[in-house]
């Protein structure tokens, strides 16, 4: 796994899109990873108490998608400094979410790039969607 | 709710705006390689810094560092959060939405941003303020309101290492509880999204029952034979309310059409191209062209239709280029 070099990287580049099944071990597995033990992300029942047909997928668990996304694109050198996320459809069991990314502006002084990201599932549509600031090293580093 | 309870229940919530939720939380643990294995499996993140110290120590991190997007986990209240809500202020607040029926809850915007690579060994301590309450708001989840903390978090030496603004929304589930609509025994996942249903009354019901048989038909007046689309009930031209129908040819011309692409309501194809066609027996209807590419279709052309079945409960009237020579 490289690294990305700042310089190498236009605004309007796009990352290749990745799908993501949804599953009931997905959803289950990030809120434990992250230690959301709130009901509605392991138990159907509470889910639907809450409103939805099924668990859905924890915030904790988008952000750290949206996350990976990026890291495994840019590289074990790059640094996530921010991610703004809004939140749409819920991610459910079943669903297919995938995940789309460009690159929408660079900050030569802070050597970092703003990328639009956007996770959008099958059935209900836009699940997340937002801006990940990430910093690149420059340079001939590898 | 009345106005005055209305009144009564905001004043309670608004209360709360700038309080902090309790003490600080330090997280039960120190940022830790297993937490951060555990995580890098589930997100599928490859990144080699988060579980290979080899290649961690070698790399410009200088040593195993967490994924960023766990700063808020390691001052996660964890498994109590499935039993009874630890009660800080946020679970206060909360109690008095879900007393007053908004029982519902929904993240909608996180904003984090961080300051530091956390490693091994560093300690997460939560500091969060209610930063504020929006008006009730029509959402389309339902009727709500959404919350926003802000919550800083800080290092062992009191040094701020990442910040987080969280909203939710609280809202009145939209059809009550949903639970009761759905039968215990359905372990499947919802179903795939079907169009929305075409309202059918008393005056439209004949006209969409027959294009669920197949037939497309056109409302003509018995007394002048003058043919109407929409269905209604009275004549225009001699309004006479005695009417019959004639089968259409479903054969016609593009009259006007415009091509949608956003927002992308489920259970249509995008782009979605919806066009006004005159037919040949003079009136005129609203459908689809499919069969071309939307940049392709033009005003006047000739267009001939079909009925199909367009999802599992929707039969619809659809439009193809003509063949030439036909």
């Amino acid at each position: 796994m490289t690294t990305l070099h700042f310089e190498s990287i236009n605004v309007g580049d796009k990352l290749p899109a990745k799908e993501v099944p949804i599953t009931s071990s997905l959803i289950v597995g990030g809120a434990v990873a992250s230690r959301d033990f709130t009901t509605v992300h392991h138990d159907k029942k509470a889910a639907q108490k809450a409103g939805l047909p099924d668990i859905f997928m924890n915030i904790l668990t988008s952000n750290g998608l949206m996350s990976s996304y990026i890291t495994n694109w840019a590289g074990p050198d790059s640094t996530t400094k921010k991610i703004d996320l809004k939140l749409g459809a819920p991610n459910l069991p079943g669903f297919v979410m995938t995940i789309t990314g460009e690159v929408k502006a660079k900050n030569e002084d802070h050597g970092t790039l703003e990328i639009e990201v956007t996770g959008e599932n099958n059935v209900w549509g836009m699940h997340m969607q937002g801006t990940v600031q990430v910093q690149l090293p420059k340079g001939a580093q590898s | 709710m009345n106005p005055e309870e209305t009144q009564a229940f905001e004043e309670k919530i608004y209360a709360f705006i700038g309080r902090e939720n309790g003490p600080p939380k330090k997280g039960h643990d120190a940022v830790n390689e297993p937490m951060i294995r555990h995580w890098a499996e589930i997100m599928g993140d490859e990144s080699p810094v988060y579980t290979d110290s080899e290649a961690a120590i070698n790399s410009s991190k200088g040593g195993i560092i967490a994924p960023p997007s766990m700063l808020q986990t390691w001052s996660m209240e964890g498994y109590s959060m499935a039993g009874d809500f630890v009660q800080d202020v946020q679970r206060g607040l909360h109690n008095v939405f879900d007393e007053h029926g908004y029982t519902g809850v929904l993240g909608t915007n996180t904003t984090t941003e961080f300051f530091r690579d956390l490693k091994p060994g560093d300690e997460v301590t939560a500091h969060t303020v209610i930063d504020s309450i929006s008006e009730q708001k029509a959402t389309a989840r339902g009727i709500g309101y959404f919350i926003e903390t802000v919550t800083t978090f800080t290092d062992q030496d009191g040094e701020d290492v990442g910040r987080q603004v969280f909203r939710v929304l609280k809202f009145v589930p939209a059809d009550g509880d949903a639970s009761a609509s759905s039968e215990s025994t359905d372990d499947e996942s919802p179903a795939a999204p079907t169009r929305i249903a075409s309202p059918r009354g008393h005056d439209n019901g004949w006209w969409w029952n027959a294009i669920d048989e197949g037939k497309m038909l056109i409302q003509r007046c018995k007394n002048c034979q003058t043919l109407r689309h929409p269905p209604r009930p009275m004549c225009g031209e001699c309004q006479s309310i005695e009417w019959d129908s004639i089968e259409s040819s479903m054969e016609g011309e593009v009259f006007s059409f415009t091509t949608l692409h956003y927002p992308k309501i489920p259970g249509y194809d995008y782009p979605l191209c919806c066009a006004v066609i005159s037919l040949n027996e003079g009136t005129r209807i609203v459908s689809n062209i499919v069969g071309i590419d939307h940049e392709d279709v033009t005003i006047g052309m000739k267009v001939k239709g079909n009925i199909e079945q367009v999802d599992e409960k929707t039969m619809l009237p659809q439009f193809y280029p003509a063949q030439a020579g036909e």
